[in-house]
């Protein structure tokens, strides 16, 4: 299958990105190629002024406050580093967004202490979306009383920033009998009608916890209907789909639409396959900080792009 | 391995159960020792994956893995919340049926309680 090879292409990728280490590696979208690029290089002032546009927002994501096992007993401490991180960068993005497993165990105070750690951060704007770690106790309880608003209790909602079109879905309570995520009918037929209408002139932003792209399922690496989200997409001359879930980077192009999984904050997963499932990674903790980390997208208009830059903790 | 939790053999599993709960053979089907009313959650698979019990039974759940776990009723009927590990949930099953059930963090974890 092609798409197997497109996969086994962005674990390439993502394997030159870790051998980047501490560095980063800013992956740059020219003529459909990805290109990895030093992030050293790239965060130095004068390299960052020659490129044009600053970064729109940062995706943060599965931060799992509550955890406190041995692959990382400080995931408050991981998430606060993050947050300095970020607040130190010259150019600040506009938003951010958390793209699920905000909390380990979806308690209130667990939400509590992820919202006390987060107002640190110092961009205006925070949307989220929730992980199946959020909701376990059902519809309409803590997740829902803190972050429903936005949606009407959906969880599901758009809305447009800098002529960018975000989409943020939930794929994490509609689950598929084969153990992958799902949108269900309703949702999808809300992203029809949502992005009906829109030029396909219109830059698009996608984020989802649970990849849109099927990467391993027997361990429910991937959701179901997902294709039938992406026949909407197909039009659009540039998607960027975001996702968290699975702790490490995976990369996707197919057409105009770009897929991304980014790090977690608080603990790597084994990559797909390796191990009885999808559980934390234990590392030496000298390797932990250089396996956690942030994406931030810039979405240029002319030539319509975007472009992603993950940064690590260390 | 991971692949015994695929569908096909938790229908077999559930089928092996019905054939033999169905059989005529008094005093075999249902233990009445308190480990089995117990359901272990470990490597990612529920254990066992089929647990036949009489009406009125409670049946408690662990979690032994370091991931959470849930026990969540396919129609809706009980949920545990998460399960972090060594973590406990008991339900009482007061009505005959087949109740499936799946972990929502994991949801290729799938089982059912039959309940007689």
């Amino acid at each position: 299958m092609s798409s197997e090879t497109e996969i086994d292409t962005s674990r390439r990728s993502a394997l030159k990105c870790l051998a980047f280490g501490g560095a980063g590696t800013l992956f740059m979208l020219s003529g459909g190629v990805l290109a990895p690029l030093d992030l050293a290089m790239a965060a130095s002032k004068r390299t960052a002024s020659a490129m044009s546009g600053i970064p729109l927002f940062l995706q943060i994501s599965d931060t799992h406050i509550g955890f406190n096992k041995e692959a990382n007993p400080d995931v408050a401490g991981t998430l606060k580093q993050t947050i300095d991180l970020i607040n130190a960068m010259p150019v600040k993005p506009a938003l951010a967004i958390h793209t699920g497993d905000i909390t380990h165990l979806s308690k209130p105070q667990e939400f509590d202490a992820a919202a006390q750690l987060m107002s640190g951060l110092n961009i205006g704007e925070l949307h989220t979306v929730p992980g199946e770690h959020d909701v376990t106790d059902g519809i309409g309880t803590e997740y829902f009383s803190r972050f429903g608003k936005a949606s009407a209790n959906k969880g599901y909602y758009s809305f447009d920033h800098s002529g960018v079109h975000f989409v943020a879905l939930v794929n994490v309570m509609n689950f598929k009998p084969n153990g992958l995520g799902g949108f269900g009918d309703a949702q999808l037929g809300w992203l029809e009608q949502d992005l009906k209408g829109r030029s396909s002139s219109t830059p698009i932003v996608v984020f989802a916890h649970m990849p849109m792209w099927t990467i391993y399922e027997p361990w429910g690496w991937g959701t179901g209907d997902a294709d039938q989200a992406t026949s909407y997409l197909k039009r659009f001359g540039s998607v960027t789909v975001l996702n968290g879930h699975i702790h490490q980077i995976v990369q996707k192009v197919e057409g105009n639409i770009t897929f991304h999984t980014a790090r977690s904050t608080a603990y790597p997963q084994p990559t797909a396959g390796v191990g009885p499932g999808p559980g934390p990674l234990k590392v030496a903790s000298d390797q932990l900080p250089k396996m956690l980390g942030i994406t931030s997208v810039k979405v240029l208009a002319h030539p319509l792009s975007a472009s992603l830059t993950d940064t690590t903790l260390g | 391995m991971f692949m015994k939790t695929s569908g096909r053999n938790l229908i077999g599993a559930l089928a092996a159960a019905m054939l033999f709960a169905a059989a005529p053979i008094s005093g075999i089907g249902i233990a009445g020792a308190s480990e089995a009313n117990t359901v272990v959650m470990k490597n990612f698979d529920f254990s066992p994956m089929s647990l036949t019990v009489k009406a009125g039974t409670s049946v408690t759940w662990q979690n032994m893995d370091g991931e959470p776990h849930t026990v969540t009723s396919v129609d809706g009927l009980f949920r545990s919340g998460a399960l972090d590990q060594n973590d406990k949930y008991t339900f009482k099953f007061a009505k005959p049926g087949t109740y499936k059930y799946l972990c929502s963090i994991h949801p290729r974890m799938m089982a059912a309680i039959i309940v007689k």
